[in-house]
């Protein structure tokens, strides 16, 4: 069977269930793609060599014990964890196995994967262009079939826009659905865990695996809100209400991508929702704010960097990091916090309210994820402020906690765009039975790029 | 020289003795133990790991608070204190600043001559301690042991103005830890520390000095009064010189019997105080508090009032044997085993204090008969004894019929008869054999 990659997760343990293939023969099979395919798109740092059970594919800031954890850094170029994040102990009594450790921007900063101190990934439609951040390797291991499915991290979007730029589905669960433990931190009170697959269905799955309270993140929810029934009823949308946010179509937004994102809502209107134009005043100094909140909480929690219990010295950090650093300590600083820090958190909550109103009208919220499709490598690398503005709609949802799902929804220049379904604090049930529902009546999940004969 | 008056706040550290640290599982219990093997990847500052919160820590927190008079907040949050140091592997010292568990509470304190002041008390708020450096031989050694225990700050207004109300006020924070349960309150294990800032100004003025002085890393109270007592001199004699001074932290020398400087202003530190994302807000429900409250045991102030009016003994004696809820409970049951044959609370407690009777071997029941016996000698006449005996037994026929009957413990309040009539001065072992032999004949 040459085509067990092309398999989605559930389509995979149903093989196996059924024994089609065994478990031995699924991983030799992603280890042969991985092998010819890898080097081209520089996705993974680290491939276990007998990798076993269901291959799953892990952002390298998610420790895992015994197995190098980079984050992307040169400063955790030896980092061996002592100890495996919650995420990874759960997909493990699952029977979940790693396959690898993905690529992707420094400690998750950064939007395009450029970041990363080990080479930038290539987006698997077009290696010339970038597959997104910071999630990179994990996007474009879907998007490649290098694994059946991938965890990736969502800080301001870093989950959705890669799993938008490389054609696949991503999902940020809402803030505290998923146990953070183990993940290094980037912003602690944005920084959600969540998976990048090949079908809604499949996150759907991996959601429920590795949702609840572990005790060990305090701000991890109670378990009974963790339980996502599986879509009920197929094909329709009657009775749902879309709203459309009238401040994510506005100027920087690409032609191509709204004209894509535009067809996509009319999709949905076919298929019986009732489409609403919805407002979300305060999305324009959303990055603002989130930039603020952001860089100051990185700038504590790289603190521990100190190289004396692991890790190389500060001077192994890349610039972004830098860059970071330097904008959350000014941010707290005596005589600046209530300019900066205190405003940006008032300027937060009026985001989560505008989400709130909005969603009084309608059960979710859609839009683009990205204004553009993948870039050119290079080509905002020396523009930090452009590639801050390329998540200017993803970040509201994360800084009101919001779920937030990205599924492919077509091409503009050949290559990949995500619909963004954003939904109500914990309710990815809505947002995922959308989105299968969206799914299963397009074919866009089912395009994959062409890797030439290699593969 | 006297036309100044020293202004002295105080801050005090205790280490909590919860089971595990502050905000992970590991041990909290470190002490003498291997270096770093109480540790886990939270308290190592490893990265991915986070902070949970020790319900019991805040508890013991809520407890000191209301212990102090203080209001418990309705709504308070853990900040992070940013700055570097090699003992603290976060970067970052998980604390409270704006949002502190319990504020706004008080506590008397006498000073030498007795004069009973108010202390106001700021804040007592819920922290983690440090790890360890040890500097040998040109290197430094970091034990992650104490990293993330439980740690509670207590800091006063500036109301102290003599360094016997220090003590004092130190003294009584020890006892309160103790009576509490919630640490060993230990100052040379380093479970508790004191600092204390220092300034002086012209006796009748009313506004705090524009400088402080920091005295830091003092482990033992005798030491902290001596470096208090010294600070005020030596600040007097600056002012008098007509120096300025500025604010600075200062350790003791104990061989010199000097403060000396450890840090300037300039060296400051600019923490960057912001909530920490990592930990929810702490909402206390009135019901809790309220059974925290209603679980309170009697504390060292309540017991001294107490142990004066329901025992009259003198209240120089109550101190001392509230000293530590052991010699007051034992002294209460000695009480208890006294009454029977009429040995007096007072004669009780001075026999252990002026004995220093050794609570942990000697026996309530053996001190109360050891009163009775040093009373010996008035009484010597066996005949004398008997007459009373026989009045007794007389006046005591359900007590005779008890013993008669199998109970032997009745002889207790017959013993307790004949000393009360001979004013507790006979010897209490020729009393029981005489009432033996005339029981059992």
């Amino acid at each position: 069977m040459n085509d067990i990659t092309g398999l989605t997760l559930i389509e995979t343990l149903k093989a196996l269930e059924e024994k089609k293939f065994s478990s031995e023969e699924l991983n030799k099979a992603y280890l042969e793609r991985i092998e010819k395919i890898n080097p081209r798109l520089n996705i993974f740092l680290e491939i276990k060599k007998n990798p076993q059970n269901m291959p799953a594919a892990i952002k390298d800031i998610i420790c895992t014990q015994n197995i190098r954890t980079t984050a992307g850094s040169k400063i955790l170029s030896n980092f061996v964890p002592p100890y495996s994040a919650t995420v990874i102990d759960r997909l493990k009594e699952k029977g979940i196995g790693i396959i690898g450790k993905t690529n992707l921007d420094e400690f998750a900063m950064g939007s395009s994967g450029e970041n990363s101190a080990y080479g930038p990934t290539k987006n698997p439609w077009n290696e010339t262009k970038v597959p997104g951040g910071s999630s990179s390797g994990s996007a474009a291991a879907v998007a490649a079939d290098l694994c059946t499915f991938a965890l990736g991290t969502d800080t301001g979007g870093s989950i959705r826009q890669p799993a938008s730029l490389c054609g696949v589905v991503g999902l940020k669960p809402s803030y505290g659905r998923v146990p953070r433990y183990g993940a290094i931190a980037m912003a602690s009170s944005l920084d959600q865990i969540g998976p990048i697959t090949k079908s809604v269905a499949d996150a759907r799955l991996v959601l429920e695996w590795i949702s609840g309270p572990d005790g060990k993140d305090s701000n991890c929810v109670d378990p009974a809100s963790c339980k996502v029934t599986p879509c009920a009823a197929r094909g329709c949308l009657a009775g749902v209400r879309v709203g459309v946010p009238r401040e994510y179509f506005g100027k920087g937004l690409d032609k191509g991508v709204e004209k894509v994102i535009r067809e996509a809502i009319k999709k949905l209107e076919e298929l019986g929702a009732e489409i609403v134009e919805v407002s979300l005043p305060h999305t324009e100094y959303a990055v603002a704010a989130y930039y603020i909140i952001m860089s100051s909480e990185v700038s504590s929690n790289m603190a521990k960097f100190d190289g004396i219990r692991f890790g190389s010295g500060r001077e192994d950090f890349g610039p972004e990091v830098k860059r970071r650093i330097m904008l959350g300590t000014f941010a707290l600083s005596t005589g600046y916090y209530d300019d900066y820090f205190a405003k940006a958190a008032e300027v937060r909550t009026l985001i989560k309210q505008d989400f709130e109103k909005a969603f009084e009208k309608c059960e979710v919220i859609v839009g683009p994820v990205s204004p553009t499709v993948a870039w050119n490598l290079g080509e905002k690398i020396e523009d930090p402020l452009t590639m801050y503005l390329s998540d200017v709609y993803t970040i509201p949802a994360s800084l009101a906690g919001i779920p937030g799902l990205s599924v492919p929804c077509g091409f503009s220049d050949g290559l990949p765009v995500g619909l963004q379904i954003l939904g109500k604090y914990l309710d990815e049930e809505t947002i995922l039975n959308i989105g299968e529902i969206y799914e299963q009546s397009t074919d866009w999940h089912n395009k994959k790029p062409d890797l030439g004969k290699e593969a | 020289m006297n036309q100044y008056e020293p202004v002295i706040g105080l801050e005090v550290h205790v280490e909590l003795n919860t089971k595990s640290k502050m905000f992970s599982g590991s041990s909290a219990d470190y002490f003498s133990k291997e270096p770093n093997s109480c540790t886990d990847p939270t308290n190592l500052g490893l990265p991915g790991s986070l902070p949970y919160i020790n319900e019991q820590a805040i508890e013991d927190c809520m407890k000191i608070g209301l212990a102090l008079n203080c209001q418990i907040a309705d709504v308070s949050r853990f900040e992070r204190k940013n700055y570097f140091y090699p003992d603290l592997p976060k970067g970052y010292q998980i604390s409270q600043y704006r949002w502190p568990l319990c504020k706004n509470g008080w506590l008397e304190v006498e000073d030498k001559d007795g004069n009973v002041t108010k202390i106001r008390i700021n804040r007592v708020h819920q922290e983690e301690d440090t790890g360890k450096l040890t500097h040998t031989d040109g290197q430094t050694l970091i034990d992650f042991n104490r990293s993330s225990v439980p740690l509670v700050e207590i800091v006063s207004e500036p109301d102290f103005h003599d360094s016997s109300q220090v003590r004092d006020y130190a003294k009584k924070l020890q006892q309160i830890f103790r009576y509490l349960g919630v640490s060993n309150a230990d100052m040379e294990r380093g479970d508790m520390r004191l600092e204390a800032n220092v300034s002086v100004r012209k006796i009748g003025e009313t506004e705090l000095p524009n400088y402080r002085i920091e005295l830091k890393n003092i482990n033992s109270f005798r030491f902290m009064v001596a470096a208090i007592e010294y600070e005020i001199k030596r600040q007097i004699e600056a002012l008098e010189k007509g120096e300025k001074l500025t604010q600075e932290t200062r350790g003791w020398n104990e061989n010199k019997k000097e403060t000396f400087l450890q840090r300037s202003k300039e060296e400051a530190h600019d923490y960057r105080y912001f909530p920490d994302p990592d930990l929810p807000e702490i909402r206390m429900e009135e019901s809790r508090v309220k059974s925290l409250e209603s679980g309170m045991p009697e504390l060292p102030e309540a017991k001294v009032k107490r142990f004066i009016s329901d025992y009259g003994i003198s209240k120089a004696n109550a101190q001392i044997l509230v000293d530590s809820k052991e010699l007051a409970n034992y002294f209460e049951k000695t009480v208890e085993d006294g009454k029977d044959i009429g040995v007096s609370p007072t004669d009780i407690a001075n026999y252990i204090i002026n004995r220093k009777v050794n609570i942990d071997e000697v026996k309530p029941k053996q001190v109360v008969e050891e009163i009775a016996n040093r009373k010996v000698g008035v009484v010597e006449d066996e005949g004398e004894i008997e007459k009373v005996v026989d009045e007794v037994l007389m006046e005591n026929e359900k007590s005779v019929d008890d013993y008669k009957n199998g109970k032997t413990n009745a002889i207790q309040s017959l013993i307790g008869g004949v000393m009360r009539k001979t004013g507790g001065k006979v010897n209490i072992e020729t009393v029981r054999r005489v009432l033996q032999e005339k029981l059992e004949s």
